[in-house]
């Protein structure tokens, strides 16, 4: 296990976790429950318990910049096994939009796949599945991402050029005009 | 049962890579006796990235649909998928808080209601279809065909949230088919999750717990895997190749919707259950449990 250097409190982090989630951080007594259940641990640089513990001392760089929190799939194994009620995913759900408006991007690849699916979903109402993928590579440059794929989709008749119609999908673009958040095209 | 009405929530995925289970979803519904009224002018519930990126921005997608019920009258709404169904309850619980609703309300131009309720197409099959009625349906038992059950993190979860089932061992699709004189084994990996959100960006992640959905379920000699789930699905049989590359595999593990078992036990026709449309080829799989 790799030991970490805490730096200075900062409790309005800490503050800020607790007012965006509605969790209370002074709940978890670290029983490690929720890191045993999560499948995505072989992945993480930091144990979502970990998370939780650098959270209630404030460690606003430390937590903001890991990869954990961007690869969390909010499969809420952990809410649904802590055994103090905590909504453990809701809280790596607000510390990804805390990394994400203070820039702290650790996974590109995974941004741009959310980027890419909403301004599909902007554009069109409805999910284009070729337009994410098209607009992924842009973002990204990795042009052959899921090729094998198309094939296969396409064969299968599951694959459309033209987005799925739908009336009105500018009242679905108007949510995000009016949501002016933190989604860059 | 006499036909039922129920608004009905497709979602992005049923127009596109999970065809077949919209489709098989309606069929074995109107089979039954239910009439699934699709939701008027609906549009993307903004799934995993929305809540990635803003509470609030992803109940509003959500709850813009369930504006889009109410005003067809309907206080229920039934989705095949669980992402779409998690979506749509988070947003209608989300807006039982004056705040949020405020917030939410703001970004829309129809109120989000706050007594539109969603349940799943799996949950309105037990409960209000109910097991006696689809065992009367049943024509056609596969007694020989071996299935395991993988239900995924989301149908059931999180409990307080969804309010179905069992959070760990939930049995709803087990007893299901085994009404359909399907036998289903016992899978110790029912809930886990396949890392289907990550299939694009981080599809190594993916291939790792998907390849251990599928190993487990061969070691326990299933001849197939039964989901409730597009993404599951879509990871599970479109991507089996790359899983197989990854993880040095060479499954050939058909991927059922329950709604194709329950059809196919039912005498429908393959092709109103879409059948055809799944990755790997079901067919070997169907001819040994004597289905042609
Ligand atoms: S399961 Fe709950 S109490 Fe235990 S470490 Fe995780 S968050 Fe803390
Ligand atoms: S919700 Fe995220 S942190 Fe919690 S168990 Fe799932 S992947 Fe791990």
């Amino acid at each position: 296990m790799q030991a970490i250097t805490i730096q200075e409190q900062d409790n309005d982090f800490r503050a800020e976790v607790e007012r965006r989630s509605g969790q209370s951080m002074v709940e978890c007594y670290q029983c490690g429950n929720c890191t045993a259940g999560c499948p995505f641990d072989f992945a993480y640089d930091l144990p979502v318990s970990k998370i939780m513990r650098l959270v209630q001392l404030g460690q606003r760089e430390i937590v903001l910049s890991c990869h954990s929190i961007w690869l969390c799939a909010s499969c809420k194994t952990c809410t649904t096994r802590c055994p103090n009620s905590i909504d453990v995913a809701k809280i790596m759900d607000v510390l990804r939009h805390m990394a994400r408006e203070s820039g702290h991007i650790k996974e590109r690849t995974v941004k741009a796949f959310e980027d890419s699916f909403l301004a599909s979903v902007k554009k069109t109402g409805r999910l284009h599945e070729v337009g994410v993928a098209l607009g992924y590579e842009m973002r990204t440059g990795r042009f052959l991402t899921d090729i094998d794929l198309v094939q296969t989709m396409v064969s299968k008749g599951k694959l459309s050029i033209k987005p799925h119609s739908m009336h009105n999908s500018d009242q679905v673009a108007e949510i995000f005009k009016r949501f002016n958040g933190g989604i860059h095209e | 049962m006499n036909n039922t009405v129920i608004a009905y929530y497709p979602g992005c995925s049923g127009k596109g890579s999970s065809a077949e289970y919209d489709l098989s979803t309606r069929t074995v519904l109107r089979h039954l006796g239910v009439d699934a009224l699709e939701v008027e002018n609906w549009s993307c519930c903004g799934s995993s990235p929305a809540h990635a990126v803003d509470h609030v921005l992803s109940a509003a997608l959500s709850g813009r649909n369930l504006a889009r019920v109410r005003s067809m009258g309907h206080d229920l709404v039934t989705t095949p998928c669980p992402s779409c169904l998690s979506n749509l309850k988070n947003a209608a619980h989300a807006v039982r808080d004056d705040d949020v609703r405020a917030k939410v309300n703001s970004l829309l131009d129809e109120e989000c209601p706050t007594d539109v309720e969603a349940i799943s197409t799996l949950q309105f099959f037990l409960e209000q279809v109910g097991l006696d009625t689809i065992q009367e349906a049943v024509v056609n038992p596969m007694p020989t065909l071996r299935v395991v059950c993988y239900y995924g993190c989301l149908t059931t979860r999180p409990p307080k949230l969804m309010c179905f089932d069992d959070p760990e061992n939930p049995m709803s699709m087990d007893n299901i088919l085994e009404c359909c004189g399907i036998e289903v084994i016992p899978f110790p990996l029912k809930v886990d999750c396949c890392g289907a959100a990550f299939g694009m960006p981080r599809n190594d992640i993916s291939s790792r717990l998907s390849g251990n959905i599928l190993n487990m379920a061969s070691e326990l000699e299933a001849d197939a895997v039964v989901v409730a789930c597009p993404l599951c699905q879509m990871n599970l049989d479109l991507r089996q190749n790359q899983v197989n590359k990854a993880c040095g595999t060479h499954h050939q593990m058909p991927i059922f919707y329950f709604t194709q078992l329950m059809g196919l036990s039912m005498g429908l026709s393959k092709k109103n259950l879409g059948l055809s449309k799944l990755a790997v080829n079901p067919e070997p799989c169907l001819a040994r449990a004597g289905v042609r």
